[in-house]
């Protein structure tokens, strides 16, 4: 079954659930105004707010509207990704996940599309955040453009690898709201999306380590034209040592997710 | 040598904690048989068609598709199997094209062969001119059938069904029995459905009856009412207790006391229902003689009727 993945057949039931995500999506428009709306505003409230009320060490020289647009980009990434899986709730709630589930499609192509369609969706909108950069002054080079999108997949592969594994045994979408939320807050404040490492204190310091969202928000801020420098002054990863963390967390969350899906409840 | 089974089933238990929903469970189906789970709910029936459909490990015991084993390899029943099940597997959002497209992505189909399949499919279950509706905006006998031509599209060797005739007006059940029939004189198709509904177990070629997680009885149709007896006399009576014991002591019968009323199986059972009404004339509301149903065959076997027993599957 595992070959499975690799071969036509795999990859065919694949794009399908993954295509399948993506007409759902756009068949809800609330769902739509939702992603890209909560970002902006927050974007625009943190960076507006807050811009003019403190002077936040190592922000850099765009100050903080400049400094917040790669948390706002983190943001529609954690959170698309993570509860464009809250499908796979309502895909067992409503009876098409057991469609799925005696189907032959290999259990690891059912989650590939499953994360496969919850990236493109976490990319694009995200994406459409990015075109509204140059209105801010928020300059990024035709590279750079690429740099973000590459950042943006990998963080959301992970993320989405992530809602997943919580989301294949929970029984309620409230409760994975509830527990997501709680997971997914922290995740954001402490990946250097709001403020930088460097003038954290020691324990927040080590919680932003350990946060794999914080080498995917480093990606992002060099991608958008940050300083390598001025990076590690305030405190964030270098390039290999992001990428390294988001594709081996991006890995570990699939497998965990397909291992999850082959297991049959019974004996 | 015999041919391969199309299911086995042997010595299948499952508990859910301490609640035993299978014991001891075998039998099994040959190909292009028919054979329908009949039960009341609660019986284990969802549970056992989990477990074939390979959605669910059993706790005990051992259970086959066409040789496959659905513990050991799954992937082989998943080819052979088509499975109806009770509450539609469908999306909403998609259309019925749609659905149906996907679905044959998922077992490998495409391109041609699979619109060529989706529309024949369409056809077999009469909605040709449903293809682009959204699937929320279907009846539910609508979806039960896109259900079922989604269960068919791939060709299955073995369709398991899980109540297929749940929310299919009369006219609807019987085009599926002859799309069925059709489908086994043509392709020798097997089909093992659970129902709680006699005259759907009526057209199979057998009937296990499953009681309490148990088989209570397995044979065809004809046979089980066989051995019921040749006739059975029901009684409506205001005190139907007072009265079964008078039945019992100057008839030399025992009748068994339901909610349809007393039931009475006998040889001769008119000559029976005569000299019961010169007898109690008085006392009872009504007296009727019929030919053994299903459901007399499992009152015999377990005391209680089938019949009334909800829609809500087990």
């Amino acid at each position: 079954m595992r070959r499975g993945l690799l071969g036509s057949r795999g990859v065919l039931a694949a794009g399908s659930l993954a295509r399948r995500e993506v007409v759902r999506f756009l068949r809800q428009p609330g769902r739509i105004v939702g992603a890209v709306s909560t970002p902006v505003l927050f974007w625009f409230l943190l960076g507006s707010g807050l811009g003019r009320s403190f002077n936040v060490e190592g922000v850099g020289e765009g100050g903080y509207l400049e400094y917040a647009f790669a948390g706002a980009l983190a943001m529609v990434v954690l959170f698309t990704a993570i509860f464009s899986t809250i499908t796979v709730i309502e895909d067992r709630r409503e009876g098409f996940l057991q469609g799925v589930l005696a189907s032959p499609a290999p259990r690891g192509s059912i989650v590939a599309g499953k994360i496969v369609g919850a990236t493109m969706l976490a990319v694009v909108q995200a994406g459409l955040l990015l075109v509204l950069a140059p209105l801010t002054g928020v300059r990024v080079s035709a590279g750079g453009v690429l740099h973000v999108l590459a950042a943006l997949t990998a963080m959301a592969a992970g993320l989405s690898g992530l809602g997943l594994v919580a989301a294949w045994r929970a029984e309620s979408v409230q409760g994975y709201h509830a527990v997501m939320n709680l997971v997914m807050m922290p995740m954001w404040l402490l990946s250097g999306a709001v403020f930088p490492a460097s003038g954290a204190s020691g324990w927040v310091r080590a919680a932003m380590t350990v946060n794999p969202l914080t080498y995917g928000v480093a990606e992002l801020r060099s991608a958008l034209g940050g300083s390598r420098e001025a990076l590690r002054a305030a405190g964030a990863p270098g390039a290999s040592a992001s990428w390294l963390v988001m594709i081996v967390f991006a890995a570990v969350m699939i497998v965990a997710a397909e291992r999850l899906a082959g297991r049959r409840p019974g004996a | 040598m015999r041919p391969t089974p199309a299911v086995l089933v042997q010595e299948i238990g499952h508990q859910y904690g301490s609640l035993a929903a299978l014991s001891d469970l075998t039998f099994d189906v040959a190909q292009g048989e028919f054979v329908a789970l009949l039960g009341p709910n609660g019986c284990g029936k969802t549970t056992l068609f989990r477990i074939l459909a390979t959605l669910m490990r059993p706790t005990r015991g051992r259970a086959s598709v066409l040789g496959a084993d659905v513990e050991a390899d799954p992937g082989a029943v998943r080819r052979r199997i088509g499975v109806t099940f009770q509450s539609p597997s469908l999306d909403g959002r998609l259309s019925v094209r749609e659905n149906l497209r996907h679905h044959g992505h998922l077992y490998g189909l495409r391109g041609r062969d699979l619109s060529a399949r989706i529309e024949s499919g369409l056809e077999r279950v009469q909605l040709c001119d449903r293809g682009k509706d959204r699937v929320d905006r279907l009846s539910g006998g609508m979806r039960r059938r896109v259900e079922i031509a989604k269960s068919l599209l791939h060709e299955p060797d073995v369709l398991l069904m899980d109540e297929p005739s749940t929310g299919l007006d009369p006219a609807a059940r019987r085009s599926l029995a002859d799309l069925l029939a059709g489908l086994r004189r043509d392709r020798g198709l097997t089909c093992l459905m659970t129902t709680h509904l006699m005259d759907e177990a009526e057209c199979c070629d057998r009937v296990a009856i499953l009681d309490r997680g148990r088989l209570a009885a397995l044979d065809a149709p004809s046979a089980l009412k066989a051995c019921v007896g040749g006739e059975v006399v029901t009684i409506h009576a205001e005190d139907a207790g007072a009265l079964a014991g008078r039945i019992r002591e100057e008839f030399g019968v025992a009748p068994q006391e339901t909610d349809r009323g007393l039931c009475i199986a006998d040889p001769r059972g008119h000559a029976l229902a005569a000299r019961l009404a010169e007898r109690f004339g008085d006392r009872v509301r009504s007296i009727t003689v019929s030919r053994p149903s299903l459901d007399d065959v499992f009152l015999r076997l377990t005391g209680r009727r089938l019949e009334g027993s909800g829609d809500l599957g087990g």
